[in-house]
């Protein structure tokens, strides 16, 4: 979901008889739960498939934070905007964790990034859209970084050890952020005016839809997953993590006395799990090719952040050197 | 950010426990690593000192090294106390 669509380059899995033994020795180390560690033997493939999995996941931390950024200075109460700093701070921590994961693999972090710039690199499909009220920081609390964690908490077992460590240090700082998304929520719904309770609906009916996306494409349409999953890279189904989600959420949603923008949204008996309508793909597929609301307005944001840090960057090393030069 | 060495972190979370890695941070020098790290690394109370290297100055072993390196350890079963049988008498030692 912060990782959607990677692809592995192969759509076809090799059995243990087919691989070469260095390759075969390599998934019995999986296939046991070892860790794969940066000095280990890996498949081309695994590195490549890993370095577009975590660089996508960091890069929908960075971008992640310009939704949320819009909002900094509209914060209701100082109290709601030290949360939000709070928050927007350790999305950034989080793309700088994964980041440094990914150098690991003999990434350059620049090079990377310069593929996100361009339009080479993906990230999630959910910070394409705006946010337009108060509200927007409650449901992106509530249902994104929910829809994030059910996610990143299978990852910590990744296989992948730095990403593993990486996803544990995550997950340890996304609860506070999904607890003040569903607060901010709870407190206009349950003190708030009525126009304030209509902003809370109509922020869930707009990110409804796309907080299901963020799992990505449904499971007879993601010919990348097979490999994925052997290689432990990936631990569950999109739509295995998507219905635990929709399960998780729902009561949260009637708590907060709304309701969803979907009316085949029921719970059945039989199963113990929630039906939900169909998913517009579509729109999906329009979002992740780069036309959603926002792509170029975020994309032009990170550009210019970059092009406009660029002195204080070169500033810190001329300084460095300088120190370096007195003290010797 | 190609300018800006890599240094590993290791952060010291209680007293009295050994520094751990924790992960990496690009940073112009040494005092700006450090800055960085506590930004990124002890956001909550994580740790109460940090020391920074630049990961160009590690030198680790290779997996391949693992057998000649750790076998030797495991055929010397006369290191570990409880090779050592004693009758019941001695109690605890």
């Amino acid at each position: 979901m912060y990782a959607q669509l990677v692809e592995t380059g192969s759509s076809k899995l090799k059995t243990l008889d087919e691989m070469s033994p260095e390759e075969r020795q390599f998934q019995e180390r999986i296939n046991d739960e070892i860790k794969i560690e940066p000095k280990n033997w890996m498949p081309d493939a695994y590195r490549k498939t890993l370095i577009r999995q975590i660089s996508q996941h960091a890069h929908s931390e960075i971008v992640g934070m310009l939704p949320e950024g819009n909002w900094l200075t509209r914060a209701p109460t100082l109290k709601r905007k030290l949360q939000l700093m709070a928050k927007i701070q350790d999305e950034a921590g989080h793309g700088l964790y994964l980041y440094s994961a990914m150098e690991t693999l003999g990434a350059d972090r620049d090079e990377e990034i310069d593929k996100l710039h361009d339009g080479r690199a993906k990230y999630s499909s959910i910070f394409n859209y705006p946010t337009l009220n108060w509200a927007d920081m409650g449901t992106v609390g509530w249902l994104v970084d929910g829809a994030a964690i059910v996610n990143q908490v299978p990852l910590q077992r990744t296989s992948y050890g730095p990403y593993s460590r990486a996803m544990i240090r995550v997950c340890k700082e996304e609860s506070f952020h999904q607890r003040q998304g569903y607060q901010i929520l709870l407190t206009m719904m349950q003190e708030g005016t009525d126009d304030q309770k209509a902003m809370v609906q109509d922020s869930i009916n707009r990110m409804w839809w796309p907080a299901l996306m963020m799992f990505g494409p449904s499971d007879d349409n993601s010919p990348n997953s097979a490999q994925s999953m052997a290689w432990k890279i990936k631990r569950h189904s999109n739509d295995e993590l998507r219905q635990r989600f929709l399960d998780q959420t729902v009561p949260q949603l009637e708590l907060l006395g709304c309701t969803a923008p979907d009316p085949d949204l029921k719970y059945n008996e039989e199963t113990g799990h929630y039906e939900f309508g169909e998913i517009d793909w579509q729109e999906f597929f329009d979002v992740v090719k780069g036309n959603g609301p926002c792509n170029r307005e975020r994309i032009e944001a990170r550009r210019s952040a970059i092009d406009n840090g660029a002195w204080v960057r070169e500033a810190a090393v001329a300084h460095a050197a300088k120190r370096q030069s007195r003290a010797a | 950010m190609a300018d800006w060495p890599l240094f590993e972190v290791f952060v010291r979370s209680k007293h009295g426990l050994n520094h751990k890695h924790v992960g990496s941070v690009h940073a112009a020098d040494r005092r700006m690593a450090i800055e960085n790290a506590r930004e990124l690394y002890t956001r909550r109370n994580e740790g109460v000192s940090i020391w920074i290297i630049p990961a160009s100055e590690i030198t680790a072993s290779s997996p391949d090294e693992k057998e000649p390196l750790f076998d030797p350890s495991n055929d010397k079963v006369y290191r570990h106390a409880s090779f050592y049988k004693l009758p019941k008498e001695v109690g605890h030692m």
